[in-house]
């Protein structure tokens, strides 16, 4: 299947624009993407014409908000082929997934001496919540180690693995540097030492296949915003028995089956995790994105992102002292680099100018930061949005900008 | 007597008005980074950093008779191109004129943009560590 990348354009007003008197160039997809139209719409559609509040109201707006908030539980559920829509839950976002299993399952389950494995990769939203748990538990964090490209080292990751490690937290792909991390075999060795595995997917969900049953994961986290949907919606997928298994993380309204000043009991799966009013009319649009998603096809969208990376990575390479910065033959489309003897802000300050939206600095990856030995890089990622004339016009100003500060 | 804070924002305001576009005044905002003198490594310390900005920002702030004296030093050179500018509106000044000065040549040339309050740019907090410095001088 071929894309159409212009009509696809057309689909996302944000880009038809211009930045500083040029037209906008977006390469910042890694932080966020950008909303098409039909999820624009499902938006303001829900705020005309059906806003309730859900679950609980029996009138028609209810009903109908109710519908399309668990039609998208559904759709997520089809999306990462989960067996159930009860193990889907809806959370404020990948930071929040991963919250909720630290404090439940981490809670429930690490105890004085347990490991807990995450790897050099990993954003700080896969680094805190471990540590927050892990200091209250008395639990270790070890880190799995990455080499000069970028790659994980699977066999210090074997070393690591043992009958003490209760949990493996790594990334599907990495989000400094585009790295796609072997999690079925990851997965696969860690079950094979009773350990449970968490996926944070924040920047796979929108480019690779999810099939959580296939890869066997134990829970996966991604936010809507990176998947072309809204800010302010995340998901947890987990398996059932471990959901069953852990206590509650909210208290207060939905997530209650009785009250009384003696005691409550807990709503079943998902409701369980989900107290209080959460967010509706991002959890509808949601649907609308996974929608657009699946009509284009994951896999035609890779394909066009790769050939763009490609594309990029032989431009940049043009550029004299410019290193990239993450090298595993596995990536997505994300490019990290550095300029000698250029502090990556100042690019980044200059490409603006040129109305070219890149990230600049240690992008929440300190850790990674560190072991390159940088205090941060500018990082182009794209989305299948993105054009090679878009990328001709990023070489051109970074030649430009680097000629105004040499 | 050296002039007054207002006259060099002025003279600044004046200095940018003869560019016609934002590359002219990024080239010489760059020039003004490149001029001005790295501070010495015995000042580069965790103590003068200041949080918050993307790249590193040391600032040194002492006292010469009733004036305070600035000297800083960015990684980015951009970043030290305001700074450069920051120290000539405001160092060599009383702590009373410090803490009172309004900044409005940033918004006049046209920088405005470097004030806003994300962590990338680092130069709100660079005027409030400056100030703060005023503060912490005029209370000693």
């Amino acid at each position: 299947m071929t894309l159409d990348i212009s009509k696809i354009r057309a689909d996302f007003p944000v880009l038809d624009q211009q930045v500083n008197g040029s037209p906008l160039v977006y390469f910042d997809n890694a932080a966020t993407t950008q909303k098409p139209k039909s999820v624009i719409d499902a938006l303001s559609h829900y705020y005309a014409s059906d806003n309730a509040n859900i679950h609980r109201g029996i009138h028609a707006l209810a009903e109908r908000a109710t519908t399309a908030f668990e039609l998208t539980r559904t759709k997520i559920k089809e999306f990462i082929n989960a067996p159930s829509s009860d193990q889907i839950i809806l959370t404020a976002g990948t930071t929040g997934s991963i919250n909720l299993v630290a404090q439940t399952f981490g809670r429930a389950n690490f105890s004085k001496g347990d490991k807990i494995l995450i790897s050099n990769l990993e954003h700080h939203s896969n680094i805190v919540p471990w540590q927050m748990i892990a200091e209250e538990k008395g639990a270790i964090i070890e880190v799995i180690p990455v080499d000069e490209r970028g790659v994980l080292d699977l066999n210090a990751y074997r070393n690591l693995l043992d009958a003490s490690v209760k949990l493996v937290a790594v990334n599907h792909v990495s989000n400094a540097i585009g790295t796609i991390n072997p999690i079925a075999e990851m997965i696969q060795l860690a079950h094979a030492h009773g350990a449970k595995v968490m996926i944070d997917g924040a920047q796979s969900i929108a480019h690779l296949d999810i099939d959580v049953q296939a890869l066997d994961i134990d829970f996966f986290a991604f936010s809507a915003h990176k998947l072309f949907g809204p800010t302010g919606v995340g998901v947890l997928y987990g398996k059932r028995e471990l959901l069953e298994s852990m206590p509650p993380y909210q208290g207060g309204g939905e997530m209650i089956k009785e009250v009384s000043f003696e005691g409550t009991t807990y709503n079943e799966l998902p409701y369980k995790f989900e107290a209080g009013t959460p967010n509706i009319a991002d959890v509808i649009a949601l649907s609308a994105a996974i929608d657009y998603v699946n009509a284009l096809s994951k896999e035609a969208l890779f394909t066009q992102e790769l050939a763009l990376l490609a594309y990029a990575t032989e431009q940049l390479s043009t550029i004299p002292g410019l290193r990239i910065i993450g090298t595993a033959p596995d990536k997505i489309a994300v490019i990290s680099f550095v300029i000698e003897g250029i502090h990556p802000q100042d690019l980044g300050v200059l490409l603006d100018k040129f109305g070219i939206a890149i990230r600049t600095g240690h992008h929440c990856v300190q850790p990674l930061m560190k072991r390159f030995g940088l205090p941060g890089t500018c990082r182009a990622s794209f989305a299948f949005y993105n054009t090679f004339e878009e990328i001709d016009l990023f070489v051109k100003a970074l030649r430009r900008s680097i000629n105004m500060l040499q | 007597m050296a002039q007054s804070i207002q006259e060099t924002q002025e003279e600044l305001i004046e200095e940018f008005g003869l560019f016609d576009d934002w590359a002219d005044k990024y080239e010489y905002l760059i020039d003004l980074g490149k001029k001005l003198p790295n501070l010495s490594e015995a000042f580069k310390t965790e103590e003068n950093v200041i949080k918050g900005c993307q790249s590193r920002v040391w600032l040194h702030a002492e006292k010469q008779g009733d004036q305070i004296v600035f000297e800083a030093d960015s990684e980015a050179v951009i970043v030290k191109g305001m700074i450069s500018m920051l120290i000539r509106v405001l160092s060599h000044h009383t702590a009373e004129e410090i803490m009172q000065a309004d900044l409005y040549f940033i918004d006049q040339i046209g920088m405005s943009q470097h004030l806003a309050q994300t962590r990338s740019n680092g130069l709100l907090s660079m005027v409030k560590q400056m100030k703060n410095y005023a503060l912490a001088f005029s209370a000693k």
